[in-house]
C-alpha cells in the first residue's frame, strides 16, 4: 500500500481520507508536493480541496468530530503518527486562510511576532519580523505604523500581513487556502506575484477555484472532484502546463474548459 | 380603485406608527418619571455628610449612609472577585468544548439559576453560611451576590468568546500555539470588551439587590470592613429607612435610592461604551 516517496518531495499524502463525523469529505488522496514549488489544488466548490489542505498541518482535526485516516509525510515522517505533536507540525507547515485573519488585538508588529520566538533575543525577533514583512511585500507600506492596529489596513494588506505572520515562523511548507478569494483584482495580482517569489524559499500548496490563477502561479496542479457520494477524490495531478493543455482525464478537461463547476 | 386602497393603507400605516410611538413613549416615559421622581425626592438628602457619615440614632437629625456605601463596595468587590474566575472559566469551557451532555446540562442549570428569585438565593446563603456559623456576615452576602452574577457571566462570556471568528482562533493554532495559549493570548483579548460589558451589567444587576441581604449582611450602625461580620449595605438602609415612620429617615431613603440608581446608570453607560468598542473591533 505504501507509496514510495521520492526524496525531492518534501510533503506527500498517502491514502489520505478526512471525515466530519460519519461523513467522508476527502477520499483516499495520494499526492506529492514538490520542494520549493507551487502546487495548486483546483476543483469546484465542495470537492474537498480545502479539507484536504487542512489535513496537511493537522488543523482539520481542530474542528468538532473531525478526523483523518491515512498518512501525511513531511520529509518522510508521518505527521499523524502517535508520537508527533501537532503543534510542532504547525510550526513547520504554515497556513494562510481564505479571509485575512490578523489578530485584532495585536499590533501589526505583534502579529508578526506571534509565532513565539522563545529563546530568541528581542533584536533577532524584530529582524525576523522585518524580513517577513519584506518578503510579504508589506514592509514599505507599514514600516511607519508597526504599532498600530492591523484592522486599519486594506483587505489585501491584511492578507499580506497574514502571509508575513506565517513566514516569520520560518516554516518549510506554506499552505494557502484560496488566499485571494476575498480580494479585489489588484490586491490579487500583488499576492499572486508574491506567491511566485515565496516559492524560492517555501514549498507552497495553494487551493484555488480560480483556474486562471492556478495557471498563472503554479508549477504543478492537482484536480479534485466530488462524486455523487459527496466524497472528494483526486482525479489527476501533473505539471500545470500539461494539466491545462493535455489533461489525461475527460473530467479534468470538462472542468477546465468550463463545462461545469 | 387603486387610489382608495392606497389611501386606506396610508391611514392604517400612520395609525400603526402612532400606536407604536405611543407605547414607546409610555415605556420611556415611565422610566423618566421614576428617574425624575427619585431625583426630586432624593437630591435634597444628598450632601457630603450623607455620603461620608455614619447613621445618627433615631431622633438625631443629620447623619449619613457612608458605612452602607462602603459595605456595598466591599460586598460587590468580593462577589465579583469570586464570580470572575468561576464564570469566565465556565464560559471558556462552554465556548471551547460546548457540545455534549455535560455542557448542555451546565447551560440549562445556569439558565435555571438566573431565574431563581434572589430571596431564595439569599435563603440558601443563609442556610449554608449563616446558620451553621451562627452569625450574619458580609461574606455570606457576597456569596449570594456571586450566585446571582454567575449565570449572567457564564452565558455572556461564552457568547463573547464564540463571537470571536473561528478563523482568528485557527490562525493562532496554525502558528503552532497550544489551545490554551491561543485562547488566552488571542481569543480572550479579542472578546475582552464584550466580557467587561457583561461584568458591568452583572455588577449593575446586584447593586440594587436587597432581598438576599436581609438575612446575610444584615446591616449595622457602624463602620465595618471585616467580611466575617454583619455589614451595612446601601440597599438595606434604603429598605429600613423607607419603612420607618421618621420623615428624616424617609428623606434619606430617597437619597440612598438616588445613589443606587446613579450607580446602575453609570455602570450601564460604561457597559454600552465597552460594547460599542467590542463591535468596532469585530467589524473591521
Amino acid at each position: 500500500m505504501t507509496a514510495v516517496i521520492p526524496r525531492d518531495e518534501l510533503l506527500a499524502t498517502d491514502d489520505l481520507s478526512a471525515y466530519y463525523g460519519d461523513r467522508k469529505a476527502v477520499g483516499n488522496v495520494s499526492l506529492t508536493f514538490a520542494r520549493k514549488a507551487v502546487t495548486a489544488v483546483i476543483g469546484p466548490s465542495g470537492c474537498g480541496k480545502t479539507t484536504m489542505l487542512r489535513c496537511l498541518n493537522r488543523i482539520h482535526e481542530v474542528g468538532f468530530d473531525a478526523r483523518v485516516e491515512g498518512r501525511v509525510l513531511l520529509d518522510g515522517q508521518d505527521i499523524y503518527s502517535n508520537d508527533v505533536d501537532p503543534m510542532s507540525i504547525r510550526r513547520r507547515v504554515g497556513m494562510v486562510f481564505q479571509r485575512p485573519n490578523p489578530f485584532p488585538t495585536l499590533s501589526i508588529l505583534e502579529n508578526t511576532l506571534a509565532w513565539g520566538g522563545r529563546g530568541f533575543s528581542r533584536r533577532e525577533k524584530l529582524e525576523r519580523a522585518e524580513r517577513a514583512l519584506r518578503s510579504a511585500a508589506l514592509w514599505d507600506e507599514v514600516k511607519d505604523k508597526l504599532r498600530t492596529s492591523p484592522l486599519r489596513l486594506s483587505g489585501g494588506q491584511q492578507q499580506r500581513l497574514c502571509i508575513a505572520r506565517a513566514v516569520a515562523a520560518e516554516p518549510e511548507v506554506l499552505l494557502m487556502d484560496e488566499p485571494t478569494a476575498s480580494l479585489d483584482p489588484i490586491a490579487t495580482a500583488v499576492i499572486e506575484e508574491l506567491m511566485a517569489r515565496l516559492a524560492d524559499e517555501f514549498t507552497i500548496v495553494a487551493v484555488t477555484h480560480n483556474m486562471q490563477q492556478a495557471a498563472r502561479v503554479s508549477d504543478r496542479a492537482a484536480f479534485m472532484l466530488a462524486d455523487d457520494d459527496g466524497i472528494g477524490r483526486l482525479i489527476e495531478v501533473d505539471d500545470t502546463a500539461k494539466l491545462f493543455t493535455k489533461p489525461a482525464d475527460p473530467r479534468t478537461e470538462d472542468y477546465i474548459t468550463g463545462r461545469f463547476g | 380603485m387603486r387610489g382608495r386602497t392606497l389611501g386606506r393603507r396610508r391611514i392604517w400605516g400612520s395609525m400603526g406608527i402612532g400606536v407604536a410611538s405611543l407605547c414607546a413613549a409610555l415605556g420611556a416615559g415611565a422610566l423618566l418619571v421614576i428617574l425624575g421622581y427619585v431625583i426630586v425626592q432624593g437630591i435634597g438628602a444628598i450632601n457630603w455628610a450623607f455620603l461620608t457619615q455614619l447613621p445618627h440614632p433615631i431622633g438625631v437629625p443629620g447623619g449619613g449612609v457612608g458605612n452602607g456605601i462602603l459595605g456595598t463596595i466591599i460586598i460587590i468587590a468580593l462577589a465579583t472577585a469570586m464570580a470572575i474566575p468561576i464564570g469566565l472559566l465556565t464560559g471558556i469551557y462552554l465556548a471551547l468544548f460546548g457540545r455534549g451532555t455535560i455542557p448542555e446540562a451546565l447551560r440549562f442549570l445556569s439558565d435555571v439559576l438566573s431565574g431563581v428569585p434572589s430571596i431564595a438565593i439569599g435563603l440558601f446563603a443563609y442556610a449554608v453560611l449563616v446558620a451553621p456559623l451562627k452569625h450574619f456576615s458580609a461574606f455570606s452576602a457576597s456569596f449570594a451576590f456571586m450566585m446571582l452574577m454567575l449565570p449572567l457571566l457564564v452565558r455572556t462570556s461564552e457568547q463573547a468568546i464564540r463571537s470571536v471568528p473561528e478563523t482568528v482562533r485557527e490562525g493562532a493554532l496554525a502558528l503552532g500555539m497550544s489551545n490554551l495559549r491561543a485562547t488566552m493570548t488571542i481569543v480572550l483579548p479579542t472578546a475582552r470588551p464584550a466580557i467587561i460589558t457583561a461584568l458591568l451589567l452583572a455588577i449593575a444587576r446586584v447593586t440594587g439587590e436587597t432581598a438576599p441581604l436581609l438575612f446575610t449582611a444584615f446591616g449595622t450602625q457602624f463602620w465595618e470592613t471585616n467580611p466575617n461580620n454583619p455589614m451595612a449595605v446601601l440597599a438595606l438602609q434604603v429598605f429600613t429607612y423607607a419603612i420607618s415612620p421618621y420623615p428624616n429617615w424617609q428623606a434619606q431613603a430617597w437619597g440612598g435610592a438616588l445613589l443606587l440608581i446613579a450607580a446602575v446608570f453609570i455602570l450601564s453607560l460604561g457597559a454600552r461604551l465597552m460594547l460599542r468598542r467590542a463591535m468596532r473591533g469585530l467589524d473591521a
